[in-house]
């Protein structure tokens, strides 16, 4: 099991390196989808399958496809680069140093004593099985049923995402459906 | 995309299949792992790739732009509407436990299952809308696929 952890989280990094050395822009969008998908598998180990689904459709499917769309808008060189680039690798390096400060308040990986296991988690695992009638997945009863109001207003980002994509970007009805039946 | 044959036919040998895994996804998503988003995005990965390999033009005539706009709205309106209609009968927002019938129990979701079905469809709904308009958004920009 280890050496498939090891495995894959020095592929992470190794494709988050060459996604930032690297100057084809497609070779970069190509990699980022190969990063997502290394997620997703990090995701399954994590006992994440949910969120595995997502990072592999939306990240590795979706975002690429995307991305690659912008590209034939925009072209596919990358800008000459800059001369200096101290100050930038500073800044990263100090974000960087803080966000790993950062993490060594917190608690182990799967810590039972840790407070997201404390509060108010139990008690939902607990109240499920009684107050959804026996529905197992205490994930969806909590997301659809105990936050019912956050996933509404989540649905509603969603909405009002596409909505503001549509209103930006979007050409007008004639204009595409004068389109050719095939390209 | 669409002079490549090996494309086409592996892609039209996978689409049922993905589109049948999301359904999976949002339907099974009360007892496995899975929910609306999930099944959402699952939904529109299916679209797109039927969009990048047969051209935009075909995958608007299966999922036409004013009908997924309309799904957009739908799947917001289902969600909230849910929390309406146990207001209506005489509960609080989003409050399931009114949903409870007695019309073939055993057969048809009802209480707390019934909402989590509804408002899980209307999530799904919307999410698979989104994310087809903006693939249909970018993708109408200049003809590159």
């Amino acid at each position: 099991m280890n050496v498939i952890v090891f495995t894959i989280l020095a592929m992470l990094a190794a494709t988050a390196v060459t996604v930032v050395r690297i100057r084809d822009l497609w070779a970069a969008i190509m990699f980022t989808g190969i990063y997502s998908f290394l997620s997703a598998s990090w995701m399954l180990i994590l006992d994440a399958p949910d969120v595995a689904f997502t990072e592999a459709a939306v990240g590795a499917g979706i975002s690429t496809v995307l991305m690659l769309s912008t590209l034939a808008l925009t072209g596919p060189n990358e800008k000459g680069r800059r001369k200096s680039s101290l100050l930038p690798m500073t800044v990263v390096t100090i974000t960087g140093c803080a966000l790993v400060y950062g993490t060594l308040d917190m608690p182990h990986f799967g810590d039972p004593n840790d407070t997201i296991h404390q509060y108010p988690s139990p008690s939902f695992v607990e109240k499920s099985q009684v107050d959804m009638h026996g529905l197992p997945n205490v994930v969806t009863a909590v997301l659809a049923s105990y936050r019912g109001y956050d996933t509404l207003g989540e649905t509603a980002v969603i909405f009002t995402a596409g909505v503001a994509v549509m209103l930006i970007l979007r050409k007008d009805e004639g204009t595409t459906d004068k389109e050719a039946p095939t390209a | 995309m669409n002079t490549f044959p090996i494309i086409r036919v592996v892609t039209k040998l996978l689409i049922p299949y993905i589109l049948l895994f999301g359904f999976y996804v949002q339907f099974h998503g009360d007892y496995g792992p899975g929910g609306g988003f999930q099944a959402g995005v699952i939904f529109a990965a299916g679209l797109i790739l039927y969009g990048l390999v047969f051209g935009l033009h075909a995958v608007k005539r299966v999922a036409p732009p004013a009908l997924i706009e309309r799904c957009m709205a739908l799947g917001v309106m289902l969600y909230a509407g849910t929390g309406f209609s146990t207001m209506l009968l005489g509960g609080k927002f989003l409050e399931y436990e009114k949903l409870n019938h007695h019309f073939l129990p055993g057969f048809l979701p009802h209480g707390q299952h019934l909402g989590i079905f509804l408002v899980e469809l209307g999530v799904g709904l919307t999410v698979t809308a989104v994310m087809t308009m903006i693939f249909y958004c970018f993708a109408g920009r200049k003809r590159v696929i």
